[in-house]
Parts: C-alpha cells; structure tokens; sequence
C-alpha cells in the first residue's frame, strides 16, 4: 500500500470495528477525499458517518467536539494544515482543555487528520509544517507518520486515544518515500519494506519513536518527510547516522533520544517547519539539558527558513540534501 | 481624494443613554401580547419574517396570558417556575455577596435574566443537552443541581467538583445536561450542532440547545454553527439573550442598529423567533415549538430573547460607567418574576404571602447551602486540592514530561521550607 491506501484502510478497519467512528470534511465524502484518503468510505459505511461538510474549519473542529461530546469518535479531515487556523481556537481552548476543564466529565476523543509539509510546488498555503503550534499546547497530542506501515497503525491508534490527537499526514511521501531528490523521478512505495501493510487491526503505539537506521556516529532527529531525505543524504555521505523517526511529538520518545545522543555524542535536528520557535528547538533545549555531558559538538538543526514558503524558490527554502549534508559536516567535523 | 464628491462619513454606533442622561424607551416597539402568530413547527424558515422582527408574548398589560403562544400551564408548573426563578436571584444575591467578601475571586448574575434559562429549561426535556453560556446558571437551579455543588464550585473548595481548575461559575455537569463552561465565546455553538447531529445520526430522540448572548454572535463560530445546523437539520435550538449589552458595548456594536438576532436566522433558512424575554411563558412556550421541531426532525429553530442585563457584566464590572443608571428600571419588558407573579395573583393562584414566604424558604435554602459549602472551604484559605492534582486530566494518562514537572513541583515544596498545607 502507499500511505494514502494505509490511511484509507486503517479509516476503514476502525468504522468497522467500532460504529462510534465517523468522518467528516471538506469533499470526504461521496467524492473521497481530494487525495482520495477517504474514497469508498461512504458508499460502504453510509452518508450518516462519512460525510462532506460545509467549508468552516472551526465549524469542522467545534462539531467534532460536540459528537465526541455525544460519546462518538470523530475522525474530522482539515483539508491542507495550512488552513487549520480558523479552527485553532476550538483546537487550543475547547479540545486540549475539556478533559482538565472539566475535571474529566467532558473529553473530546477526537483525531484531526490534515496533509501537511512541502515539496509539492504548493506555495504558501499548501505546504506548511504547523505542527509547532500545536506542539505548544498542552492537552493535544501530535503525530506524524512518515510509512504506510506506521501510518495506518499509528492513525488506528490515534483514533483509539481518548485524548484530542493532531494526525499531520506527510503529503509529498503519499505516494513515494521523496528523498530530497526533487529533480530525479519520484519513487513509488512499491517494494520498500514499510509499504507491506496488513489489511487488518494493528497498531503502533503513540510516543514512542522508531530507528530508521541504526548507527554510531551521529543522532539524527527527525520525522515526516524528513526521515527519508535524511536516510538518502546518510547514505550518499557514507556516514555512520543513526536516524530516529520520532512519529508522535507529543507525547515525546525521550527515552528514546536520550539513549540514541549519549551513544553517539552528537546530534542533528530536522525538520521543514520554519526555524524560530518550531519544534526543533525544543528538540534542541531536551537533549542540551540531558544529554549536555555527552555531546561532542554543538547541537545542529536543519530547518525551513524564517520565511513563508515561496513557490519558485522551493527548492531553495526547502531542507533538501545539500543544506542537510553541509549541517552533516559541520557536526562531524567538531 | 475627489473634490467633487461630499467627504466620506464613518458610523460609529452609540447607545441612546450615557450615565446621567435620562432614559425613555419609548423607540423600543412593545407589540400587543396576542399580537403574533403561532405557525405549525413544520413551517419553512422562510415564512419567519415577521415573527423575526416582532415579540412572541403571552403576558398582557393586565397579566393575563392571552394569544397563540399561551402555553396553557398549570398553575403548579408556573408556581415551580417562579420559585426557580427566585432561587437563581437568591443564589445570585448571595454569591455576589460572597465575592464581595473575599471569599471567592469572582461571580457574574443573571439578575433580569431568569426567564431565559429556567423557563426554557422547563420546556426541554431532562435529558436534552444545554450548550450554556456563563449567565444561563438557572438551568442548573431548575434542573435541581445541588446548590452546595455550585457553591463549592464558585469556592474552588475541597468539595469542588472540577478540583480547583475552573474559574468561578465555570460550572460542568454531564449528568445534568448541563455542557462544561468555556471562557471563549460562543464555542459552545458548534459543539451543540456536533452534539445534536451525533444525536440524529445515533436515532437517539435528544435534542440540544446552545445559549450566547447578543454580543457574542458576532464570533464566527456563531456563522459556523448557523450554517452547520441548517445543511444537516439539526435537532438543536439556538438562544441568543439579547440582554442590550455585550460588556460596556450596547448590542449596536454586534448589528442591532440594522436588524433584529432573530432574522440572522432566516438567512441561514433556519426558523427565527423573537421572543419577550422577561416574559416567562412566552420564552417556555417559544422553547418548547423549537424543542417539538427538533424532535420531529424538522430542523433547528433560532431564538433571541429581547430582555436586559439588569446588572453589572460581573463583579469586575461596573455598569455606571457607561450607562444610564435609569435603564435597569426603565425597561419596558419589567421583571421576569415580577411578572409571573402578577400572573399568578390575577389569576388566584398565588397571593403576596405566598411570595413572601417563598422569598424567604429559598434565601434560607441558600443561606444553608452557602453554610454548608464554606464547610469545605473558601478561596485562599489554604490549598484544597492535593498540590499534585495540578497534572491531573491534562491527558488520559500522565505524559512522562508532566510526571517529570509534578515530580519538580513537589520538590520545589519541600526546598521551600513553607510547604502547602495540604488537606
């Protein structure tokens, strides 16, 4: 499966296997999804729990909370992450805070699925990483898958947990694992190892992290996208990396990390979010204040830059290989 | 700029009175009690117009209920809706009073405003979920939630049943009906759509019902939920109180100057009713046609009740900066229990002893609550909670950064030599 068919069938095991699980969105329904994440859902489960929605994303968000308020599941679709702003305030005030605000009386077991990053020529407006923003609320989780594999268990998962979770869906790695290369061919997930994925009920546990590539020399952080830019630059490099795919950002594998830094004594944050502020720094203040007597050379971190993301200039802005094989040297060279 | 054409002028909505100023309603149209129609609850959204621009009412100038909309009630429900309506001013009296001495950080009453909630409360069924604001408390009072309970809740005290993490009058209770409180404005409106459309979708036969006030369906959850409700017919009522001020803002500053809050509602194609607020029994009697659409799968019905914030915003607010003080007692629609009571006396039904007597049993079942309450503490007079319970319902379960940050502020406590008094 590529990762679209993986979200589409996790979708689909979970409406069967529980009649709580409803989704809705902007062209979700009859029509499946403008990446066909939800196609067939519809025609198999019923208008009464797969249906589009008005274009209203904190009406999306808000009715969403009411149903889970209700005591159903709902699996609501923002269409791309950058349009997932109108719906902030129901996401920061409402869902994080309804289980502490009400002491529990409330939850809003909820799973806002949204494509997200870049890579796609999609502008300002269809390639956004805002994940940091969510990030910094407490009382939301926020995962992001970046196989068909860990995609649909993870998003099995997601739905599963009682809490608000955040689910950002990688759209340049729908249909191939984009290494950076963005002026060879697109590779398709056919015959990559994680793109075999059971048609049944599994699941990958949310906090917890995965080696992409085991190795000594140095701590790669990572995820979405990323993962697999960072796996190609390694490898043309010759360098020993360790990548780990952090898949949930919160709750966060600290463990992970921890163990990963302090074997290899160096470490390298990346990811496609603008730099001030994203995630990255975060990443970078927890193993600083963890790791700090193991650390060989200073903590790197390859990012988007500071600007909203152009649309000619992409592969200029975008952290492809040459910016995340120069942040390589530089780590090593220390 | 073109020195042809006059200048550009920009409006800038202003209320009629400032403090000091005399008050005359006079430019606020009363229609006659028997005035408007009673449609059937199947009738489309669009044959709304007037009755979106008028006043449903059923109490006349000599207290009696006449019209279409007289619900017909007996006078053992009306007695039961006054008295609701008593205790909530009771409660209000007293918690105000509470803040004033330093017993709790803040309070907000509803005083002019009793109507709106505990007559609708009566016309939905117990089991309806109400999406409230902050100023609908009577629909706990009707729904006979214990006093003790709000109480505690306003204390943040050891019986407090949100632990402490709530601000004052914040209240929640699932087993009420009764949806957790937000501080955000008319997030609750979508939700209640959600909550109506889940019910819809399960065959359930509940319905739900959001409150916001006038100033808050400027929010665009408002337009969310108004669409929302209409695309998918949702089982659900809308009730925006339309108490003539949003803070120190008159209801200009959220379009009243231009149009009625009822007749949003046709432009979504959902039924808009105008409703007399201080008139209990047309407020019961507009709750339950909407509560009868919904429960007939006929759609969502929008109403605005016309009434008046009689008081303060809120204990941190003090109205006699912005207004006349004139307006509370010069509102034409007078006083929801002011008014049922004359009902009910011309009707021989009750008598002023009886109301006296009342007036005293439900200050005395708050006096006793409040005594009972203060037994678990009051606001600042130690820590009621366990200091560990802070962490507690951020997530299912406790993320290993938040054990790591409990764990940080228990040592923080013990370091500081001064440790919390725990309970």
């Amino acid at each position: 499966m590529n990762m679209i068919q993986a979200i589409n069938s996790a979708l689909e095991v979970m409406m069967a296997r529980d009649p709580d699980v409803i989704v809705m969105g902007e062209d979700v329904g009859y029509f499946g999804g403008v990446f066909r994440a939800t196609a067939g859902l519809q025609k198999k489960f019923g208008k009464t729990r797969v249906f589009d929605t008005p274009i209203t994303e904190t009406g999306i968000v808000g009715v969403a909370i009411g149903m889970g308020a209700y005591g159903l599941r709902p699996v609501p679709e923002i269409q791309f992450a950058d349009y997932i702003y109108p719906a902030l305030d129901q996401l920061v005030s409402e869902a994080a805070r309804l289980r502490y605000r009400s002491n529990g009386d409330f939850t809003a077991p909820i799973t806002v699925r949204s494509p997200f990053g870049g890579g796609i020529f999609g502008g300002q407006t269809h390639s956004q990483s805002p994940e940091g923003i969510f990030t910094h609320v407490s009382g939301i989780k926020t995962v992001i898958p970046s196989t068909p594999y860990d995609a649909k268990g993870l998003l099995i998962a997601a739905i599963e947990d009682n809490d608000p979770v955040l689910f950002f869906e990688p759209k340049r790695i729908y249909n191939g694992p984009f290494d950076g290369h963005w002026d060879r061919p697109a590779k398709s997930w056919a015959g990559h190892p994680a793109a075999t994925v059971p048609t049944g009920y599994y699941r990958v546990p949310l906090g917890k992290a995965a080696v992409a590539r085991a190795g000594e020399a140095l701590t790669i952080l990572a995820y979405g996208t990323m993962v697999h830019v960072c796996q190609s630059v390694v490898e043309e490099a010759g360098i020993d990396a360790e990548i780990l795919d952090l898949r949930t950002l919160v709750p966060l594998d600290i463990e992970a990390i921890e163990a990963s830094v302090k074997k290899t004594g160096r470490c390298m944050i990346v990811h496609e979010a603008t730099r001030t502020s994203g995630f990255g720094a975060e990443l970078s203040a927890l193993v600083q204040e963890r790791c700090f007597y193991h650390l060989e050379a200073p903590i790197e971190r390859v990012t988007g830059f500071d600007t909203p993301y152009p649309h000619s200039l992409e592969w200029a802005y975008f952290p492809g290989p040459v910016r995340i094989g120069e942040a390589l040297k530089k780590v090593m060279r220390t | 700029m073109r020195p042809n054409l006059p200048p550009l002028a920009l409006h800038v909505p202003e209320p009629r009175f400032r403090p000091g100023d005399p008050v005359d309603f006079a430019e606020v149209v009363i229609p006659p009690a028997d005035a408007a129609r009673r449609p059937d609850t199947s009738a489309q959204p669009a044959e709304f117009h007037e009755l979106a621009y008028t006043l449903v009412r059923v109490l006349d100038e000599d207290n009696q209920a006449v019209g279409a909309w007289n619900p017909r009630l007996a006078p053992e429900v009306l007695r039961r809706m006054l008295r609701s309506m008593a205790r909530t001013r009771a409660f209000d009296e007293r918690m105000f009073r509470a803040q004033r001495q330093g017993k709790t950080s803040f309070y907000m009453k509803c005083t002019g405003e009793e109507a709106v909630a505990v007559a609708a409360t009566l016309a939905l069924d117990r089991d309806d979920m109400c999406f409230p604001s902050y100023r609908q408390q009577g629909i706990l009072l009707t729904r006979d939630y214990p006093l003790v309970e709000m109480m505690n809740q306003i204390y943040s005290n050891r019986g407090d049943p949100l632990h402490g993490k709530q601000l004052p009058i914040m209240y929640s209770s699932k087993d009420t009906g009764f949806f957790s409180i937000s501080g955000n404005l008319t997030t609750q409106y979508p939700q209640a759509v959600g909550w109506a459309m889940a019910s819809a979708a399960k065959g359930d036969t509940r319905i739900a019902a959001a409150w916001c006030g006038e100033g808050s369906t400027a929010e665009g959850d408002f337009h969310s939920a108004c669409t929302f409700a209409a695309v998918y017919r949702a089982p659900v009522i809308f009730n925006v109180v339309n108490n003539q001020w949003a803070i120190s803002s008159f209801s200009g500053f959220a379009g009243a100057e231009a149009t009625t809050f009822a007749a949003r509602a046709i432009g979504y194609g959902i039924a808009g009713l105008r409703v007399d607020g201080n008139d209990a029994l047309a407020v019961y009697a507009a709750t339950r046609w909407a509560a009868e659409r919904a429960r007939t799968n006929q759609g969502p019905t929008l109403i605005e009740h016309f009434t008046y914030r009689a008081e303060g915003h809120s204990t941190s607010d003090d109205p006699s900066q912005y207004r006349s003080a004139e307006e509370a007692t010069a509102w034409p629609l007078g006083d929801p229990i002011a008014r049922l009571k004359a009902h009910l006396v011309a009707i021989g039904e009750w008598d002023d002893e009886r109301h006296a007597a009342m007036d005293r049993e439900v200050a005395e079942e708050v006096r006793a609550a409040q005594k009972e309450a203060e037994k678990n503490g009051v606001l600042g007079h130690g820590l009621h909670q366990p200091l560990d319970s802070l962490f507690d319902g951020v997530f299912e379960e406790m993320p290993w950064h938040l054990r790591e940050q409990q764990a940080q502020m228990l040592a923080e406590e013990a370091a500081s030599g001064r440790p919390w008094a725990r309970k």
